[in-house]
């Protein structure tokens, strides 16, 4: 192997980044769902909907589901962070806005390296999963 | 001594047989559910460690199992379990991808273009999905059933080629620079990759996106025959960078279902938690067992999953 197939083998710069970036936020976020789980489960935080009327409508669609249980829709969660079952969605939300995080790394690092092609790729899938997260698209109402 | 692997391994499996330890009354009263509340969460998360365990063995992803089975085998609406099944999904490709990263198999050049169409699509077959389902379950149900029979059908007789041949790299390969170089650890030597028919094996993302948003299922069952045999990516790189796919691309699908109020804590962690344990033990396991058999067995147990679906979609009863 050659000194340029090795510099070539070697992951990027920005890779590494993207990589330190996912494992913490993964770990974290893992951690963080055990934690709020546990909180949930032992009823230190009361629960928004009870866990009797959830096993009861789990069977129904959702738009049914959301309905009896009045649960929210898109980020209505936030204002219910101090019910035990809501707390969960900031274990969810951290493995959900990962990725948006790693791309910012990727655009800085494409940007400085003039790799336009990669930028403008890197720059519209933030927006795509941004879109995708404000829940514009998926939180249509009742 | 006792590993501190070994601790939190116990320790994870203790918090997630809570629902055991609390006193939850059982409810038999008219229209109520027949079990406790706390039943289902507790035969969930050890039947998703088992499923992880299975998953590894067979060298599956955890949500192409996760869906048919628990949709088949649990009574949680198709809605849920897509939704659930995308998280379940989207949290293993998080633990591989900086794995992956950091040895260079999963490609980043590779996984950007066709990540952004895949995600693109999956939030459109997300939409799709939810959509059809409020009109009609049994329809969702149905083209999931056939799809699971199709992915094992592919699973059973798709090729892969450990190192394609590319004679000549596409322009459209050529201007996004997907080619490469990895180090093959089996081989000794350093292995020189680049692309053909990008421009099939991108539209082909188009689908692949469609399908793992409408039915939850992750992708990597499509990402690595598209990748390996249109593309001509070697299939190290293939299945890494599928993996890593996953974790874009089922993100944006995840969006969808989490904001539509599709992930239910309560089944939610016990799934997420318990295939990531079953794929850490998987892992071990993987060394002692003979994954020819435990891939076959797989398999037959998807495509019966696919049938039920089908015969439960299309209101036969065969299968009960």
């Amino acid at each position: 192997m050659n000194a340029m197939d090795n510099q070539s083998i070697k992951p990027s710069k920005e890779q590494i980044i993207y990589a330190n970036l996912l494992l913490i936020g993964m770990l974290a976020g893992i951690i963080i769902m055990t934690i709020t789980y546990t909180i949930y489960l032992t009823g230190i935080l009361p629960s928004h909907v009870d866990m009797q009327l959830i096993s009861a409508n789990w069977g129904k669609g959702v738009h049914e589901y959301s309905e009896i249980t009045h649960s929210p829709l898109g980020w209505g969660w936030i204002a219910l962070l101090g019910k035990g079952d809501f707390i969960n969605f900031i274990g969810f939300t951290l493995l959900g806005t990962l990725t948006i995080f790693c791309y910012l790394v990727l655009v800085r690092g494409y940007y400085r390296e003039k790799n336009w092609i990669f930028t403008i790729i890197s720059v519209l899938e933030i927006l795509v999963l941004s879109l995708a997260a404000s829940g514009i698209l998926g939180s249509g109402g009742h | 001594m006792f590993p501190i692997g070994r601790w939190l391994f116990l320790l994870m499996v203790v918090v997630m047989s809570c629902p055991a330890i609390a006193s939850a009354t059982e409810t038999m009263v008219g229209g109520a559910p027949s079990k406790p509340w706390w039943f289902w969460p507790i035969i969930l998360f050890f039947f998703c460690l088992i499923l992880g365990v299975l998953a590894v063995m067979a060298g599956v992803g955890g949500g192409v199992l996760y869906v048919p089975l628990v949709s088949g085998f649990f009574p949680f609406h198709l809605d849920f379990v897509r939704g659930i099944g995308l998280m379940v999904a989207l949290a293993g490709a998080l633990a591989a991808g900086p794995g992956l990263l950091r040895r260079n198999l999963a490609n980043l050049s590779l996984a950007l273009p066709v990540a952004l169409i895949a995600s693109t699509f999956s939030i459109i077959g997300a939409m799709l999905g939810l959509y059809l389902s409020r009109l009609n379950p049994n329809l969702i149900q149905a083209c999931l059933g056939g799809t699971i029979v199709g992915i094992a059908f592919l699973l059973l007789f798709s090729k892969n080629t450990e190192k394609p041949v590319v004679t000549k790299q596409d322009a459209i390969g050529l201007a996004l620079g997907l080619q490469g170089l990895y180090w093959d650890d089996g081989a000794r030597e350093s292995v020189e990759w680049k692309t053909h028919r990008t421009l099939l094996g991108l539209f082909m993302f188009i689908l692949i996106g469609l399908l793992a948003g409408m039915f939850g299922l992750g992708a990597g069952w499509a990402n690595v025959p598209v990748l390996n045999l249109v593309m001509g990516v070697p299939l190290k790189v293939s299945v890494a960078t599928s993996k890593f796919l996953l974790s874009i691309t089922d993100t944006s699908a995840a969006w969808i279902y989490l904001n539509r109020g599709c992930v239910i804590p309560l089944i939610a962690v016990p799934s997420i938690v318990g295939l990531m344990l079953g794929s850490i033990l998987g892992v071990r396991i993987l060394a002692v067992a003979k994954p020819k058999f435990i891939r076959y067995m797989v398999i037959s147990v998807l495509l019966f999953a696919g049938l039920k679906a089908l015969d439960k979609g299309l209101g036969l009863g065969f299968l009960g």
